[in-house]
Protein backbone atom coordinates (compact mmCIF):
# COMPACT_ATOMS: atom_id res chain seq x y z
CA UNK A 1 0.00 0.00 0.00
CA UNK A 2 2.70 2.41 1.05
CA UNK A 3 4.90 1.18 -1.79
CA UNK A 4 2.15 1.70 -4.36
CA UNK A 5 1.65 5.30 -3.22
CA UNK A 6 5.44 5.78 -3.15
CA UNK A 7 5.76 4.54 -6.74
CA UNK A 8 2.92 6.85 -7.74
CA UNK A 9 4.87 9.80 -6.32
CA UNK A 10 7.94 8.80 -8.34
CA UNK A 11 6.14 8.15 -11.62
CA UNK A 12 4.03 11.30 -11.37
CA UNK A 13 7.36 13.13 -11.13
CA UNK A 14 6.35 14.92 -7.93
CA UNK A 15 8.15 18.28 -7.99
CA UNK A 16 9.45 18.00 -4.43
CA UNK A 17 10.70 14.41 -4.88
CA UNK A 18 12.64 15.52 -7.96
CA UNK A 19 14.03 18.61 -6.26
CA UNK A 20 15.19 16.64 -3.20
CA UNK A 21 16.81 13.94 -5.34
CA UNK A 22 18.64 16.52 -7.44
CA UNK A 23 19.82 18.33 -4.30
CA UNK A 24 21.19 15.08 -2.88
CA UNK A 25 22.91 14.13 -6.12
CA UNK A 26 24.47 17.57 -6.70
CA UNK A 27 25.76 17.81 -3.13
CA UNK A 28 27.19 14.29 -3.11
CA UNK A 29 28.81 14.64 -6.55
CA UNK A 30 30.27 18.06 -5.73
CA UNK A 31 31.76 16.86 -2.44
CA UNK A 32 33.15 13.71 -4.04
CA UNK A 33 34.82 15.74 -6.79
CA UNK A 34 36.25 18.21 -4.24
CA UNK A 35 37.67 15.50 -1.99
CA UNK A 36 38.98 13.39 -4.89
CA UNK A 37 41.65 15.93 -5.83
CA UNK A 38 43.55 15.98 -2.49
CA UNK A 39 42.74 12.29 -1.93
CA UNK A 40 44.40 11.36 -5.24
CA UNK A 41 47.44 13.38 -4.24
CA UNK A 42 47.70 11.88 -0.75
CA UNK A 43 46.91 8.30 -1.85
CA UNK A 44 49.53 8.45 -4.61
CA UNK A 45 52.16 10.04 -2.36
CA UNK A 46 51.62 7.36 0.28
CA UNK A 47 51.95 4.54 -2.21
CA UNK A 48 55.05 5.65 -4.11
CA UNK A 49 57.04 7.50 -1.46
CA UNK A 50 58.52 6.52 1.88
CA UNK A 51 58.74 9.19 4.57
CA UNK A 52 58.64 9.39 8.37
CA UNK A 53 55.12 9.39 9.81
CA UNK A 54 53.71 7.50 6.84
CA UNK A 55 52.25 4.66 8.94
CA UNK A 56 50.72 7.20 11.30
CA UNK A 57 48.93 8.91 8.40
CA UNK A 58 47.65 5.56 7.17
CA UNK A 59 46.36 4.64 10.63
CA UNK A 60 44.63 8.03 10.95
CA UNK A 61 43.08 7.67 7.48
CA UNK A 62 41.77 4.21 8.30
CA UNK A 63 40.23 5.31 11.57
CA UNK A 64 38.65 8.35 9.90
CA UNK A 65 36.96 5.96 7.46
CA UNK A 66 34.89 4.61 10.33
CA UNK A 67 34.23 8.00 11.96
CA UNK A 68 30.49 8.45 12.62
CA UNK A 69 28.96 11.15 10.43
CA UNK A 70 27.48 12.93 13.44
CA UNK A 71 30.94 13.37 14.99
CA UNK A 72 32.26 14.95 11.80
CA UNK A 73 29.07 17.02 11.69
CA UNK A 74 29.59 18.15 15.27
CA UNK A 75 33.22 19.19 14.74
CA UNK A 76 32.44 21.17 11.60
CA UNK A 77 29.34 22.64 13.27
CA UNK A 78 31.47 24.06 16.07
CA UNK A 79 33.83 25.58 13.49
CA UNK A 80 31.29 27.21 11.17
CA UNK A 81 28.68 28.30 13.73
CA UNK A 82 28.43 32.10 14.04
CA UNK A 83 30.06 31.76 17.44
CA UNK A 84 32.84 29.55 16.01
CA UNK A 85 36.14 30.59 14.39
CA UNK A 86 34.76 30.45 10.82
CA UNK A 87 31.42 32.00 11.79
CA UNK A 88 31.89 35.17 9.75
CA UNK A 89 31.33 33.28 6.50
CA UNK A 90 27.77 32.35 7.50
CA UNK A 91 28.10 28.80 6.18
CA UNK A 92 25.95 26.94 8.70
CA UNK A 93 22.57 25.79 7.34
CA UNK A 94 23.57 26.35 3.71
CA UNK A 95 24.37 23.74 1.03
CA UNK A 96 28.04 24.74 1.38
CA UNK A 97 28.07 23.43 4.95
CA UNK A 98 26.89 20.03 3.69
CA UNK A 99 29.51 20.08 0.93
CA UNK A 100 32.27 20.76 3.47
CA UNK A 101 31.03 17.98 5.76
CA UNK A 102 30.61 15.46 2.96
CA UNK A 103 34.03 16.29 1.51
CA UNK A 104 35.63 15.64 4.89
CA UNK A 105 33.62 12.44 5.09
CA UNK A 106 34.61 11.04 1.68
CA UNK A 107 38.24 12.17 1.69
CA UNK A 108 39.71 9.43 3.98
CA UNK A 109 37.86 6.65 2.16
CA UNK A 110 38.99 7.76 -1.27
CA UNK A 111 42.58 8.46 -0.15
CA UNK A 112 42.86 5.17 1.71
CA UNK A 113 41.39 3.06 -1.09
CA UNK A 114 43.56 4.77 -3.71
CA UNK A 115 46.60 4.08 -1.55
CA UNK A 116 45.67 0.38 -1.27
CA UNK A 117 44.96 0.16 -4.98
CA UNK A 118 48.21 1.80 -6.03
CA UNK A 119 50.42 -0.04 -3.54
CA UNK A 120 49.31 -3.36 -5.01
CA UNK A 121 50.88 -2.58 -8.35
CA UNK A 122 53.43 0.03 -7.55
CA UNK A 123 56.02 -2.23 -5.92
CA UNK A 124 57.58 -3.37 -9.17
CA UNK A 125 56.07 -1.02 -11.71
CA UNK A 126 57.98 2.15 -10.80
CA UNK A 127 61.29 0.30 -10.88
CA UNK A 128 60.47 -1.29 -14.20
CA UNK A 129 59.45 2.08 -15.59
CA UNK A 130 62.63 3.68 -14.31
CA UNK A 131 64.81 1.07 -15.97
CA UNK A 132 62.88 1.79 -19.17
CA UNK A 133 63.85 5.43 -18.72
CA UNK A 134 60.42 6.86 -17.90
CA UNK A 135 60.26 10.35 -16.41
CA UNK A 136 58.43 11.35 -13.23
CA UNK A 137 55.12 12.27 -14.87
CA UNK A 138 55.28 9.43 -17.35
CA UNK A 139 55.70 7.11 -14.37
CA UNK A 140 52.63 8.52 -12.56
CA UNK A 141 50.57 8.34 -15.74
CA UNK A 142 51.48 4.67 -16.23
CA UNK A 143 50.60 3.84 -12.62
CA UNK A 144 47.19 5.44 -12.94
CA UNK A 145 46.59 3.72 -16.25
CA UNK A 146 47.37 0.37 -14.70
CA UNK A 147 44.99 0.92 -11.80
CA UNK A 148 42.26 3.16 -13.20
CA UNK A 149 39.44 0.78 -12.29
CA UNK A 150 40.61 0.58 -8.69
CA UNK A 151 40.89 4.38 -8.55
CA UNK A 152 37.40 4.80 -10.02
CA UNK A 153 36.12 2.26 -7.53
CA UNK A 154 37.70 4.24 -4.68
CA UNK A 155 35.99 7.44 -5.84
CA UNK A 156 32.63 5.71 -6.17
CA UNK A 157 33.01 4.28 -2.65
CA UNK A 158 33.49 7.85 -1.43
CA UNK A 159 30.35 8.86 -3.31
CA UNK A 160 28.47 5.93 -1.79
CA UNK A 161 29.43 7.03 1.70
CA UNK A 162 28.11 10.59 1.22
CA UNK A 163 24.95 9.97 -0.81
CA UNK A 164 23.55 7.78 1.97
CA UNK A 165 24.67 9.73 5.03
CA UNK A 166 22.19 11.58 7.21
CA UNK A 167 24.22 12.99 10.15
CA UNK A 168 26.16 15.69 8.32
CA UNK A 169 23.25 16.80 6.13
CA UNK A 170 20.91 17.06 9.10
CA UNK A 171 23.29 18.85 11.47
CA UNK A 172 24.99 21.20 9.02
CA UNK A 173 22.23 21.67 6.44
CA UNK A 174 19.35 21.95 8.91
CA UNK A 175 16.92 20.05 6.66
CA UNK A 176 15.55 23.30 5.16
CA UNK A 177 12.77 22.73 2.65
CA UNK A 178 13.58 23.72 -0.98
CA UNK A 179 17.17 24.44 0.08
CA UNK A 180 19.16 21.87 2.05
CA UNK A 181 16.66 19.03 2.34
CA UNK A 182 18.24 15.84 1.00
CA UNK A 183 16.92 12.34 0.39
CA UNK A 184 18.12 11.01 3.73
CA UNK A 185 17.01 13.97 5.88
CA UNK A 186 13.57 13.86 4.24
CA UNK A 187 13.28 10.15 5.01
CA UNK A 188 14.14 10.87 8.66
CA UNK A 189 11.65 13.76 8.85
CA UNK A 190 8.75 12.11 7.03
CA UNK A 191 9.15 8.88 9.01
CA UNK A 192 8.98 10.88 12.23
CA UNK A 193 5.77 12.51 11.01
CA UNK A 194 4.30 9.12 10.14
CA UNK A 195 4.24 10.06 6.42
CA UNK A 196 5.71 6.88 5.01
CA UNK A 197 4.81 7.40 1.31
CA UNK A 198 7.27 10.22 0.57
CA UNK A 199 9.91 8.53 2.74
CA UNK A 200 9.47 5.29 0.84
CA UNK A 201 9.55 7.04 -2.56
CA UNK A 202 12.90 8.62 -1.67
CA UNK A 203 14.18 5.33 -0.25
CA UNK A 204 13.43 3.69 -3.60
CA UNK A 205 15.26 6.49 -5.43
CA UNK A 206 18.26 6.12 -3.12
CA UNK A 207 18.41 2.37 -3.76
CA UNK A 208 18.14 3.09 -7.50
CA UNK A 209 21.04 5.57 -7.33
CA UNK A 210 23.34 3.16 -5.50
CA UNK A 211 22.33 0.38 -7.89
CA UNK A 212 23.19 2.60 -10.86
CA UNK A 213 26.55 3.55 -9.37
CA UNK A 214 27.46 -0.09 -8.82
CA UNK A 215 26.19 -1.12 -12.24
CA UNK A 216 28.38 1.57 -13.83
CA UNK A 217 31.36 0.31 -11.87
CA UNK A 218 30.68 -3.25 -12.93
CA UNK A 219 30.34 -2.22 -16.58
CA UNK A 220 33.59 -0.32 -16.31
CA UNK A 221 35.45 -3.37 -14.99
CA UNK A 222 33.84 -5.58 -17.58
CA UNK A 223 34.75 -3.30 -20.50
CA UNK A 224 38.28 -3.04 -19.19
CA UNK A 225 38.73 -6.79 -19.22
CA UNK B 1 35.42 3.87 -19.18
CA UNK B 2 35.21 7.17 -21.05
CA UNK B 3 31.52 6.59 -21.61
CA UNK B 4 30.98 6.18 -17.88
CA UNK B 5 32.86 9.35 -17.05
CA UNK B 6 30.90 11.18 -19.73
CA UNK B 7 27.66 9.80 -18.30
CA UNK B 8 28.54 10.97 -14.79
CA UNK B 9 29.53 14.37 -16.17
CA UNK B 10 26.21 14.70 -18.01
CA UNK B 11 24.23 13.79 -14.87
CA UNK B 12 26.28 16.23 -12.82
CA UNK B 13 25.81 19.16 -15.19
CA UNK B 14 22.11 18.36 -15.38
CA UNK B 15 21.86 18.42 -11.58
CA UNK B 16 23.72 21.70 -11.26
CA UNK B 17 21.69 23.25 -14.06
CA UNK B 18 18.37 22.31 -12.49
CA UNK B 19 19.54 23.28 -9.02
CA UNK B 20 20.52 26.74 -10.24
CA UNK B 21 17.30 27.03 -12.27
CA UNK B 22 15.37 26.43 -9.05
CA UNK B 23 17.53 29.04 -7.37
CA UNK B 24 16.83 31.53 -10.17
CA UNK B 25 13.10 31.00 -9.82
CA UNK B 26 13.40 31.98 -6.17
CA UNK B 27 15.68 34.91 -6.98
CA UNK B 28 13.11 36.35 -9.35
CA UNK B 29 11.09 37.31 -6.32
CA UNK B 30 12.20 40.93 -5.94
CA UNK B 31 15.66 40.94 -4.36
CA UNK B 32 17.09 37.72 -3.02
CA UNK B 33 17.33 37.66 0.71
CA UNK B 34 17.39 34.77 3.15
CA UNK B 35 16.15 34.71 6.69
CA UNK B 36 16.87 31.87 9.09
CA UNK B 37 14.05 30.89 11.43
CA UNK B 38 14.56 28.34 14.20
CA UNK B 39 11.28 26.93 15.38
CA UNK B 40 9.74 24.00 17.15
CA UNK B 41 8.90 20.72 15.50
CA UNK B 42 5.22 21.35 16.29
CA UNK B 43 4.86 24.39 14.00
CA UNK B 44 6.67 22.56 11.21
CA UNK B 45 5.05 19.11 11.61
CA UNK B 46 1.54 20.56 11.51
CA UNK B 47 2.18 22.31 8.18
CA UNK B 48 1.31 25.78 9.52
CA UNK B 49 4.56 27.29 8.25
CA UNK B 50 3.92 25.90 4.77
CA UNK B 51 0.92 28.23 4.50
CA UNK B 52 2.20 31.15 6.57
CA UNK B 53 5.70 31.59 5.09
CA UNK B 54 4.90 31.49 1.33
CA UNK B 55 2.54 34.45 1.94
CA UNK B 56 5.40 36.32 3.62
CA UNK B 57 7.84 35.47 0.82
CA UNK B 58 5.36 36.57 -1.85
CA UNK B 59 4.96 39.90 -0.09
CA UNK B 60 8.58 40.70 0.80
CA UNK B 61 10.77 38.55 -1.44
CA UNK B 62 12.49 37.18 1.64
CA UNK B 63 13.01 33.43 1.54
CA UNK B 64 12.70 31.90 5.01
CA UNK B 65 14.93 28.93 5.87
CA UNK B 66 13.12 26.93 8.55
CA UNK B 67 15.22 24.92 10.96
CA UNK B 68 12.77 22.80 12.94
CA UNK B 69 14.18 21.74 16.30
CA UNK B 70 12.96 21.74 19.88
CA UNK B 71 12.51 25.03 21.74
CA UNK B 72 15.72 24.51 23.77
CA UNK B 73 17.82 23.96 20.65
CA UNK B 74 16.12 26.85 18.83
CA UNK B 75 17.08 29.19 21.67
CA UNK B 76 20.68 27.92 21.61
CA UNK B 77 20.82 28.57 17.85
CA UNK B 78 19.60 32.11 18.56
CA UNK B 79 22.24 32.62 21.26
CA UNK B 80 24.98 31.46 18.88
CA UNK B 81 23.70 33.81 16.17
CA UNK B 82 23.10 30.91 13.78
CA UNK B 83 19.53 32.06 13.13
CA UNK B 84 17.90 35.49 12.82
CA UNK B 85 14.56 34.88 14.48
CA UNK B 86 12.98 32.19 16.68
CA UNK B 87 9.38 30.99 17.09
CA UNK B 88 9.08 28.91 20.26
CA UNK B 89 6.84 27.88 23.15
CA UNK B 90 8.45 27.87 26.61
CA UNK B 91 7.77 31.23 28.24
CA UNK B 92 10.32 30.87 31.07
CA UNK B 93 13.14 30.10 28.60
CA UNK B 94 11.97 32.89 26.26
CA UNK B 95 12.06 35.41 29.07
CA UNK B 96 15.60 34.54 30.09
CA UNK B 97 16.64 34.59 26.39
CA UNK B 98 15.41 38.20 26.23
CA UNK B 99 16.66 39.12 29.73
CA UNK B 100 20.19 37.91 28.92
CA UNK B 101 20.22 40.21 25.88
CA UNK B 102 20.15 37.53 23.17
CA UNK B 103 16.67 38.36 21.96
CA UNK B 104 14.72 41.55 21.36
CA UNK B 105 11.13 42.47 20.50
CA UNK B 106 9.35 39.37 21.74
CA UNK B 107 5.72 39.24 20.63
CA UNK B 108 2.89 36.89 21.57
CA UNK B 109 2.00 35.01 18.42
CA UNK B 110 -0.64 32.37 19.04
CA UNK B 111 -1.61 29.58 21.39
CA UNK B 112 -3.18 26.20 21.61
CA UNK B 113 -3.04 23.71 24.45
CA UNK B 114 -1.26 20.56 25.49
CA UNK B 115 -3.14 17.28 25.72
CA UNK B 116 -2.31 13.97 27.37
CA UNK B 117 -2.61 11.20 24.80
CA UNK B 118 -3.09 7.54 25.61
CA UNK B 119 -4.63 4.27 24.42
CA UNK B 120 -8.42 3.92 24.21
CA UNK B 121 -8.31 1.27 26.99
CA UNK B 122 -6.71 3.85 29.36
CA UNK B 123 -5.07 1.32 31.76
CA UNK B 124 -4.12 4.01 34.29
CA UNK B 125 -7.66 5.41 34.28
CA UNK B 126 -6.57 9.05 33.87
CA UNK B 127 -9.79 9.99 32.13
CA UNK B 128 -11.39 10.18 35.58
CA UNK B 129 -9.42 13.31 36.54
CA UNK B 130 -9.34 16.82 35.10
CA UNK B 131 -6.07 17.60 36.88
CA UNK B 132 -3.04 17.09 34.60
CA UNK B 133 -0.53 16.56 37.42
CA UNK B 134 -2.88 14.03 39.03
CA UNK B 135 -3.14 12.22 35.69
CA UNK B 136 0.66 11.87 35.49
CA UNK B 137 0.73 10.62 39.09
CA UNK B 138 -1.79 7.91 38.16
CA UNK B 139 0.32 6.89 35.13
CA UNK B 140 3.41 6.57 37.34
CA UNK B 141 1.51 4.53 39.98
CA UNK B 142 0.22 2.19 37.28
CA UNK B 143 3.70 2.05 35.69
CA UNK B 144 2.11 2.44 32.26
CA UNK B 145 4.55 3.37 29.50
CA UNK B 146 5.05 7.12 29.31
CA UNK B 147 7.10 8.48 26.41
CA UNK B 148 8.87 11.73 27.13
CA UNK B 149 10.33 14.02 24.47
CA UNK B 150 13.48 14.20 26.62
CA UNK B 151 14.92 16.91 24.34
CA UNK B 152 14.49 20.16 26.28
CA UNK B 153 11.74 21.21 23.88
CA UNK B 154 8.80 23.38 24.94
CA UNK B 155 6.65 20.28 25.37
CA UNK B 156 9.38 18.61 27.41
CA UNK B 157 9.69 21.69 29.64
CA UNK B 158 5.93 21.62 30.25
CA UNK B 159 6.03 17.90 30.99
CA UNK B 160 8.79 18.39 33.61
CA UNK B 161 6.70 21.18 35.12
CA UNK B 162 3.79 18.73 35.43
CA UNK B 163 5.93 16.05 37.11
CA UNK B 164 7.14 18.68 39.57
CA UNK B 165 3.55 19.72 40.25
CA UNK B 166 2.75 16.05 40.92
CA UNK B 167 5.75 15.82 43.25
CA UNK B 168 7.21 12.88 41.34
CA UNK B 169 10.63 12.25 39.82
CA UNK B 170 9.81 9.81 37.02
CA UNK B 171 12.24 6.88 36.92
CA UNK B 172 11.94 3.26 35.86
CA UNK B 173 11.57 1.32 32.65
CA UNK B 174 8.01 2.60 32.12
CA UNK B 175 9.38 6.17 31.66
CA UNK B 176 11.01 6.38 28.22
CA UNK B 177 12.96 9.44 27.12
CA UNK B 178 12.89 9.39 23.34
CA UNK B 179 14.99 12.48 22.56
CA UNK B 180 13.01 13.03 19.35
CA UNK B 181 10.53 15.44 17.79
CA UNK B 182 6.81 15.51 18.57
CA UNK B 183 5.75 13.53 15.52
CA UNK B 184 8.27 10.76 16.21
CA UNK B 185 7.25 10.58 19.88
CA UNK B 186 3.54 10.30 19.00
CA UNK B 187 4.38 7.52 16.53
CA UNK B 188 6.40 5.72 19.24
CA UNK B 189 3.64 6.16 21.81
CA UNK B 190 1.17 4.73 19.33
CA UNK B 191 3.34 1.67 18.74
CA UNK B 192 3.83 1.11 22.48
CA UNK B 193 0.20 2.03 23.27
CA UNK B 194 1.50 4.22 26.09
CA UNK B 195 0.88 7.79 27.24
CA UNK B 196 2.53 11.04 26.19
CA UNK B 197 2.14 14.80 26.40
CA UNK B 198 1.64 16.54 23.06
CA UNK B 199 0.64 19.93 21.76
CA UNK B 200 -2.85 19.70 20.32
CA UNK B 201 -1.74 20.93 16.90
CA UNK B 202 0.64 18.05 16.23
CA UNK B 203 -1.89 15.55 17.61
CA UNK B 204 -4.65 16.85 15.30
CA UNK B 205 -2.36 16.77 12.28
CA UNK B 206 -1.52 13.10 12.96
CA UNK B 207 -4.93 11.99 14.19
CA UNK B 208 -5.81 9.85 11.17
CA UNK B 209 -2.57 7.83 11.40
CA UNK B 210 -2.79 6.77 15.06
CA UNK B 211 -5.19 5.06 17.51
CA UNK B 212 -4.33 7.27 20.48
CA UNK B 213 -7.06 9.45 21.99
CA UNK B 214 -7.05 12.58 24.13
CA UNK B 215 -7.41 11.45 27.76
CA UNK B 216 -6.39 14.62 29.56
CA UNK B 217 -7.25 18.20 28.57
CA UNK B 218 -8.68 21.45 29.85
CA UNK B 219 -6.45 21.96 32.91
CA UNK B 220 -5.28 25.65 32.82
CA UNK B 221 -1.68 24.45 33.34
CA UNK B 222 -1.88 22.90 29.85
CA UNK B 223 -2.08 26.33 28.15
CA UNK B 224 0.53 26.50 25.36
CA UNK B 225 1.49 29.98 24.12
CA UNK B 226 3.91 30.58 21.25
CA UNK B 227 6.17 33.63 21.04
CA UNK B 228 8.26 35.07 18.22
CA UNK B 229 11.56 36.80 19.07
CA UNK B 230 14.17 38.58 16.94
CA UNK B 231 17.80 37.74 17.67
CA UNK B 232 19.57 40.82 19.03
CA UNK B 233 21.77 42.15 16.19
CA UNK B 234 24.20 43.53 18.79
CA UNK B 235 25.25 40.00 19.82
CA UNK B 236 26.68 38.89 16.48
CA UNK B 237 27.61 40.36 13.11
CA UNK B 238 25.52 39.59 10.03
CA UNK B 239 22.23 38.97 11.84
CA UNK B 240 19.40 39.66 9.38
CA UNK B 241 17.59 41.89 11.88
CA UNK B 242 15.65 43.80 9.24
CA UNK B 243 14.29 40.53 7.82
CA UNK B 244 13.49 39.23 11.31
CA UNK B 245 11.46 42.33 12.16
CA UNK B 246 9.62 42.16 8.86
CA UNK B 247 8.71 38.54 9.61
CA UNK B 248 7.55 39.43 13.11
CA UNK B 249 5.47 42.30 11.80
CA UNK B 250 3.97 40.04 9.12
CA UNK B 251 3.00 37.15 11.43
CA UNK B 252 1.46 39.57 13.93
CA UNK B 253 -0.34 41.58 11.23
CA UNK B 254 -4.04 41.16 10.45
CA UNK B 255 -3.10 39.12 7.39
CA UNK B 256 -0.65 36.84 9.24
CA UNK B 257 -2.95 36.35 12.19
CA UNK B 258 -5.90 35.46 9.96
CA UNK B 259 -3.77 32.85 8.14
CA UNK B 260 -3.09 31.29 11.56
CA UNK B 261 -6.78 31.49 12.41
CA UNK B 262 -8.10 29.80 9.27
CA UNK B 263 -5.42 27.08 9.25
CA UNK B 264 -7.16 23.75 9.80
CA UNK B 265 -6.46 20.02 9.80
CA UNK B 266 -9.36 17.59 9.52
CA UNK B 267 -11.78 20.47 10.00
CA UNK B 268 -10.27 21.59 13.32
CA UNK B 269 -8.47 24.82 14.10
CA UNK B 270 -4.90 24.12 15.33
CA UNK B 271 -3.68 27.51 16.57
CA UNK B 272 -5.44 30.57 18.01
CA UNK B 273 -3.92 33.98 17.12
CA UNK B 274 -2.84 36.08 20.10
CA UNK B 275 -1.25 39.23 18.67
CA UNK B 276 -4.56 40.92 17.93
CA UNK B 277 -7.22 40.39 20.54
Amino acid sequence: MVIVKALALIFNADREVIFISITSLSLALTSTIISTIPALFLGTTLSIKNFPGKSLIIIILNSLMAMPTVVIGLIIYSLISRSGPLGVYGLLFTPWAIIIGQSVLSFPIIASLIYSALSNISIELPETLETLGAGRFRKLYMIFRESKIAVLSAILSGFGRVIGEVGVSMMLGGNIRWYTRTITTTIALETSKGEFELAMALGIILIFISFTVNALLHMGIHNHE
Amino acid sequence: MKKILLFILIIYSFCLASASAEDQSQKRLIKQSRLKLATTTSTENTGLLDTLLPAFTAKTGIVVDVIAVGTGKAITLGENGDVDVIMVHARSMEDSFVAEGYGVNRRDLMHNDFVILGPVSDPAGIKRTNNAAEALRMISTDKSDFISRGDNSGTNVKEIELWEAAGITPTGSWYKEAGQGMGAVITMTNDLQGYTLSDRGTYLSMQDKIDLVVLGEGDPILFNPYGVIAVNPATHDFINYDGAMRLISFVTSIEGQSIIKIFQKNGEQLFYPDAIK
